[in-house]
């Protein structure tokens, strides 16, 4: 087999109803690789998931997803892909044990009892395997789908925010198994909303209103968007927020916690425009950008284009 | 807390917003009330008119005209078959294509000039007692008034009190008019379309409603092994439903069961997975439980009223048969009737069984159709 990406796709775009969803959107990610993808709720992360896996058919653009072509070989591609919904989508009316039988079933796994038994103790469930689905909390349900994602063996995960509303252990758990399968030669597309998760990623995506807005590592994405950051700490420092944002020069000011990251493409200009504020009991430190501070760079940039 | 009228005002608000933005709920309100106009209305007629007769006339002569003139004066009857050969009159009840059939036997007329009182011999088919029993009533009265007009002159003595001619009736099918005999395996129908049509529809929308529509669409299922996976199961259960509804016929309500009980399940076969077919293509339409239930409701309704079920379907106009015609309740009434009461065999049952079959590939084509393989 060549080297060609897992997935590589090219100038997809969607609309609904008139409303573009996806933008001219391309992307490649090799083999074994982790690709994070983020943006704004409404941005088409689910919509771009879904093409991949052929739930949506693209309005034009195309395609290849594990070498199948996204538009003509969507059912061979679908045997080969594990796709975890954002909403958790098997039978809540099922118990633990059905929904695996069952997953089973449809994908035709040799040895079915030994296939989903295996699964069970990987879980950690076999003990409670005749618990009906919808009664596991929200962190379980969340193992148990992924369980389920994975028991053919695909290629390919697309995760659709898995870990919304989960819990910061049980997110970290399954981020540690993520990487083991991406360990294994399984390439996975993840969207989220967490910071920590995205840089967990060896690649993100930056979707805002359909359009990919970046791409690379963290590093690249830092790099890419040019920002220098001064983060300011002292008292008072919400009512700065105002004073500051205003100034030209400034190109995103955020608050985290007790800090404020005040960001500029043009370093001399930012300097400039904070030297007002210097006094004491503030301290001001010239900083690398963050991720979020990048994004949130991005996704304001992205909002003056569309308004 | 007191009740305040703008709290009230912004609940009423909402749930208007709420029905109008419901589009096929809100097509509901306005369709089921006009198609129960229109049904109870004009279609229902529980004395029907002009039920089709087939007549056998050994001699004719000018008794025997007035005769058949007056039968059909009284506006039940109406003469659709008239044969040379008795032996049909069988076939044409038993194939549901008349209600009536009657033989006036050789040397009618001549035993009327005689003075004597012979007999015109009316098999009536029972199987609906309902459908009948005005018709046959009628009867009574033709045999006095009938050939009045005839008797005149030198015969004018023989315009008497006593009936001119006898009217011998037999009851086919159900001899004695027991009404169970018609309702419960007529029943057997009603449950299979009610529970089939409702519990498919339910099936699959609720795969939508629940979120694991979009599952099932990424994992590699076809969508003809998604229906047939819905419709199987209730398949059995219909069989069973079936199983319940013959032994209460047989030991509660002692309905005859004279045909074969396998040509029976064939028909069954085929009208369960009608109904299935169609609770399957209301779930491609519905976008929530409540629009399936309304929509199997909707085409419940006419199965109920035009199908021969709970009015005679001869009662009925000739659009409203026209209608009951392309339901498939009304074809299994017949057969499932026919092979119970009548002991039908295949001869008999095909012409009612292929517009089942036909109904099934239309339905079956426009299910596929409809259900789609993506989300788009």
């Amino acid at each position: 087999m060549t080297d060609r990406p897992v997935i590589d796709v090219h100038s997809l775009f969607k609309s609904f109803d008139g409303k573009l969803v996806v933008d001219d959107f391309a992307i490649q990610v090799g083999r074994g690789r982790i690709c994070g993808f983020l943006g704004p709720n409404g941005s088409g992360k689910t919509t771009t998931i879904r093409m991949l896996c052929g739930l949506l058919t693209p309005d034009s653009g195309g395609g290849s997803c594990l070498n199948l072509d996204i538009i003509t070989e969507g059912a061979a591609i679908k045997r080969q892909v594990g796709y975890m919904t954002q909403k958790f989508s098997f039978y809540e009316d099922l118990t633990i044990r059905e929904n695996l039988d069952f997953v089973a079933r449809v994908y035709g796994l040799p040895q079915r009892r030994r296939v989903v038994d295996e699964a069970l103790d990987r879980l950690g469930l076999a003990h409670r395997s005749h618990q009906l689905a919808g009664t596991l909390s929200g962190g379980w349900k969340q193992r148990l789908a992924l369980a389920a994602c994975i028991l053919h063996g695909p290629k390919l995960l697309l995760l659709d925010e898995p870990t919304a509303g989960v819990d910061p252990v049980a997110r970290r758990d399954f981020w540690d198994q993520i990487h083991r399968l991406a360990h294994d030669g399984i390439t996975v597309l993840v969207s989220t909303h967490y910071m920590d998760e995205a840089e967990r990623c060896h690649e993100i995506a930056y979707l805002a209103y359909g359009k990919l807005l970046a791409f690379g590592s963290v590093n690249k994405v830092i790099a890419d968007s040019g920002l220098t950051t001064w983060q300011v700490s002292g008292p008072d420092i919400a009512a700065l927020v105002y004073a500051v944002e205003t100034r030209p020069g400034v190109d995103m000011v955020a608050l985290f916690g007790q800090t404020l990251h005040v960001s500029g493409r043009n370093a001399e200009a930012l300097a400039a425009a904070l030297e007002p504020f210097h006094q004491t009991g503030r301290t001001f430190i010239s900083a690398p950008p963050t991720l979020e501070d990048v994004f949130i760079h991005l996704m304001g940039n992205a909002r003056d284009n569309f308004s | 807390m007191t009740i305040s009228w703008s709290r009230c005002m912004a609940m009423i608000v909402k749930e208007f917003i709420q029905i109008r933005r419901d589009r096929m709920t809100f097509g509901m309100m306005i369709g089921i009330p006009v198609m129960q106009l229109l049904l109870f209305g004009f279609a229902i007629n529980s004395d029907p008119k002009h039920l089709p007769t087939a007549i056998h006339v050994a001699e004719p002569g000018i008794f025997t005209r007035d005769l058949v003139a007056a039968l059909e004066n009284t506006g039940y009857f109406s003469f659709t078959h008239k044969i040379d050969a008795p032996a049909q009159l069988e076939w044409l009840l038993a194939s549901n294509q008349v209600q009536f059939a009657m033989t006036v036997p050789a040397g009618f007329s001549r035993a009327i000039q005689r003075g004597e009182t012979p007999v015109l011999l009316v098999e009536a088919d029972a199987t609906d007692p309902a459908a009948t029993g005005n018709a046959l009533a009628a009867l009574a009265t033709v045999s006095r008034t009938a050939l009045e007009r005839d008797l005149s002159g030198p015969l004018a003595g023989l315009r008497v009190q006593p009936p001119t001619f006898d009217v011998r009736v037999h009851r086919r099918y159900n001899p004695d008019g027991i009404t169970q005999y018609n309702i419960v395996p007529g029943l057997m129908g009603v449950i299979l379309a009610m529970t089939g049509v409702m519990l498919t529809a339910l099936a699959v929308t609720r795969e939508r409603e629940r979120g694991t529509m979009e599952n099932l669409l990424a994992m590699p299922v076809l969508p003809s092994e998604v229906m047939i996976g819905k419709i199987m199961p209730y398949i059995i259960v219909g069989y069973f439903q079936v199983g319940l509804v013959l032994l209460a016929s047989h030991f509660i309500f002692n309905v005859p069961m004279i045909g074969s009980l396998l040509l029976l399940s064939i028909g069954v076969l085929l009208f369960i997975a009608s109904n299935l077919a169609v609770g399957f293509t209301f779930s491609t339409l519905a976008s929530n439980q409540l629009q399936a239930m309304q929509a199997s409701f909707f085409y419940f309704l006419p199965s109920l009223l035009l199908s021969g079920f709970m009015f005679p379907f001869r009662g009925m106009p000739r659009w409203a048969q026209t209608i009951g015609e392309a339901l498939p309740l009304t074809h299994f009434l017949r057969i499932v009737r026919g092979i119970l009461l009548k002991g039908n065999g295949i001869a008999e049952v095909i012409p009612d069984l292929w517009p089942i079959a036909l109904f099934l590939l239309v339905v079956t084509m426009i299910a596929l159709k409809r259900y789609r393989v993506t989300l788009d």
